[in-house]
């Protein structure tokens, strides 16, 4: 087990990089403290899948350095790097019982049989698949035969770290939601290091302690769920986790408070200094949007049924600003003004949180 | 377009794979069915469109028997959950291509799929060949190619599941959009309840090789006609318990129990299931509702809910919450149930009572 120190890392596929767009990975700095748990959550082609190929050595990156403890191992071949990978779909060995297939991991390593039996019992325990262990794994369902893959990436407990990509995104919603206490369960029970991969915001958030944002080859944001939620560093965070996201309103500054339609709209943080033709936009989550006697005027546009509550799309010309409201709670038909939660409510000049 | 399939049975391989079904499809609108995999959804598709016939049983477009029409003479159009596209053709030439086969005019082309382009975020990409799109971008060119023509009925086979989520969350609001004023019957499969809510119209919730409950997604999302509906259409699963009536007291277990109120009281006494969702369960506050001392057994924040799954009395349940509470497992805490919103079921699974 170790601390992973990632530094100055890029990455291009691109033989001789020259411009920006070349960089799958523009500069990433990370650190990860050692049992930790982390989520790495981007939409495709943001680099998180090239970032968790560098970490597991399968792609040497073009620059930078990534230690495990103090050791260098930028150079080291996966192999030597001592990781167990869990991907998108299962890999199984069809032929093999389920016990054998969760033992290989520990066989391989000539693990002693006395040790093999009560750690795959474990195991095979905690994933309720104690009942099928003599079974072949050819029979087994979708679902079932991804447990399996699974257990096996957790069933070794020398591993530096255990990386997970995109795990259950083949597994139906049901079981998804016991696959995912299972893992987090297992986190808190083992204490490995446990690096997750995925786009799915809710899969990162409910697993992970700390969940690092990518967009477009960076690292926008590092954060617990409750600090990407309440205080999106960019209007991409905002924007990406939340569902549906944050709403995004261009404003103007006049004497360092925030104008919308002519209305004057506190913000918990403000700006001294704003450049010279910068972006500036209020960011407010529809969780802190109400309806009210005052404030911007709007129209409700659409209200959708997400069962426990209700989405209202309301507008202001062409601006879009969502709200939630209770499933039980009534709808205003046309005309209605929505104020904010100032506490909740920021500036981002050029897309990042102002001040 | 009106799709009605009566009586339909669909066995193959010595295996029941549809049990007897009859349903008539909202025509124009939006038809989600809803349920898990391997549930029947794709046989229940492949029927509709006549890729394989029904074992017994009628299926009828607009009144008209069409139980042995081949799919290549019914105006359908597909998009499975995997997608294929024609790797030598750009991906505007794989838009147009069904439009090219109705010999369209070259302007109306360009028009159409233009749109269709712009709606699935294809425009900068036109002129390239699938090889070079990535696997998202490859299946939002076949959505559009399927979505491009006029189509009588247009069947979706979980056409999202592969998609990253935010762009899921936009195109899940633009689909119902893009087939408002149009005349096609559109079939939606999923395994998703969030997703058969937000996309509007009718829910069928598919179970097992049956279809459960059919009609406007609200109603049977909030009035399900048996546990099994209520389970198919829960995300996070429903909360279950048995409990017993008797006299005015429903009792969940020696420490759990309720006054019976409004229709609950003309029920006979006796054992029933009660359903209860898990934002329905919160973390109490002392505002009401039945309070329940419990083992926290894990513990989610997923920045904006809560998400605690607890012991209670040998079941594990779920609270869902907004905002952020946090629990150390193993520590008791309370929580409250909103037992106005159970749902309660018979013996043989019949929902009773309000």
């Amino acid at each position: 087990m170790a601390r992973i120190r990632i530094e100055h890392l890029r990455h291009s596929y691109v033989p001789r990089p020259a411009r920006e767009a070349d960089w799958a990975l523009k500069e990433v700095d990370l650190e990860w403290a050692d049992g930790g748990a982390y989520a790495l959550l981007g939409p495709s082609g943001c680099g998180k899948t090239t970032l968790l190929n560098i970490v597991s050595g399968l792609l040497r990156p073009t620059a930078g350095r990534i230690f495990f403890g103090d050791a260098d191992v930028t150079a080291s071949p996966p192999g030597e790097r001592n990781i167990a990978q869990v991907f998108q779909f299962p890999v199984v060995y069809d032929t093999m019982t389920v016990y054998d297939n969760l033992a290989f991991p520990l066989r391989n390593r000539g693990v002693p049989e006395a040790r093999v039996d009560p750690r795959v019992r474990e195991i095979a325990a905690l994933l309720d698949l104690a009942a099928m262990l003599p079974q072949r794994a050819a029979g087994l369902t979708a679902d079932g035969k991804q447990k399996i893959s699974l257990g096996r990436g957790l069933v070794r407990s020398d591993v530096n770290v255990i990386m997970f990509d995109e795990p259950l995104t083949v597994i139906d919603p049901h079981l998804k939601w016991r696959l995912r206490s299972k893992l987090k369960e297992l986190h808190q029970r083992i204490g490995i290091t446990m690096i997750y991969v995925t786009h799915d915001q809710t899969e990162a958030m409910t697993f992970a302690d700390q969940v690092v944002v990518m967009h477009e080859g960076t690292v926008v944001q590092v954060g617990t769920p409750v600090e990407l939620f309440e205080r999106p560093r960019h209007t991409f965070v905002g924007h990406f986790i939340g569902s549906p996201g944050m709403n995004i309103l261009p404003c103007r500054l006049e004497n360092g408070v925030a104008r919308f339609a002519g209305v004057a709209i506190p913000t918990a943080n403000a700006t001294t200094k704003t450049p010279n033709g910068a972006r500036t936009e209020i960011g407010v989550r529809p969780e802190f949007v109400r309806f009210a006697s005052a404030g911007i005027p709007v129209r409700v546009a659409a209200v959708s049924d997400a069962g426990r509550h209700q989405i209202v799309e309301t507008r202001h010309g062409d601006t879009v600003i969502r709200l939630l409201l209770d499933e039980r709670d009534q709808v205003p038909t046309v005309a209605a003004h929505v104020s904010f939660d100032t506490a909740f409510t920021r500036l981002y000049v050029d897309g990042w949180l102002a001040g | 377009m009106t799709l009605a399939l009566k009586n339909v049975v669909r066995r193959a391989g010595g295996q029941t794979h549809i049990h007897e079904t009859s349903i008539a499809l909202e025509s124009r609108g939006f038809n989600v069915l809803l349920g898990t995999t391997l549930a029947g959804k794709t046989t229940l598709m492949q029927l509709m469109a006549g890729l394989v016939p029904p074992s017994s049983g009628e299926i009828g477009f607009d009144g008209r028997n069409v139980t042995g029409v081949p799919v290549q003479k019914r105006n359908v159009a597909m998009v499975f959950q995997q997608f294929i596209n024609y790797p030598n053709l750009s991906v505007y030439e794989n838009i147009a291509s069904p439009l090219r086969v109705a010999r369209l005019r070259d302007a109306t082309v360009a028009e159409r799929v233009a749109r269709i382009a712009e709606l699935l975020q294809l425009t900068p990409f036109l002129e390239r060949r699938p090889a070079e799109l990535s696997g998202g971008q490859q299946q939002r060119t076949a959505l559009a190619r399927a979505l491009v023509k006029d189509a009588d009925l247009v069947l979706l086979d979980e056409p999202l599941a592969n998609l990253d989520y935010k762009l899921r969350e936009g195109l899940r609001e633009e689909l119902p959009r893009l087939f408002a004023d149009r005349s096609s019957t559109v079939v939606y499969a999923t395994t998703e309840p969030a997703e058969a809510l937000l996309l509007g119209g009718h829910t069928a919730t598919v179970h097992e090789g049956r279809i459960t409950q059919y009609g406007p997604n609200g109603t049977v999302y909030r009035h399900p006609v048996d546990l099994t509906t209520a389970q198919v259409f829960s995300d996070p699963p429903i909360n279950t318990a048995e409990v017993v009536k008797r006299g005015d007291t429903i009792r969940l277990s020696e420490r759990v129990s309720w006054t019976a109120a409004g229709s609950l009281r003309a029920l006979p006494d006796g054992a029933y299931t009660i359903g209860l969702r898990p934002h329905h369960v919160l973390p109490a506050t002392g505002r009401g509702g039945v309070q329940v001392d419990c083992t926290v057994l894990i513990a989610e924040i997923s920045g904006s809910e809560s998400v605690v799954h607890f012991d209670l009395g040998g079941l594990t349940w779920v609270s869902l919450s907004p905002g952020v509470h946090t629990f150390k497992v193993g520590e008791t805490a309370r929580f409250e149930l909103d037992v106005a919103s159970c749902l309660y079921f018979g013996p043989d699974g019949a929902r009773v009572a309000a």
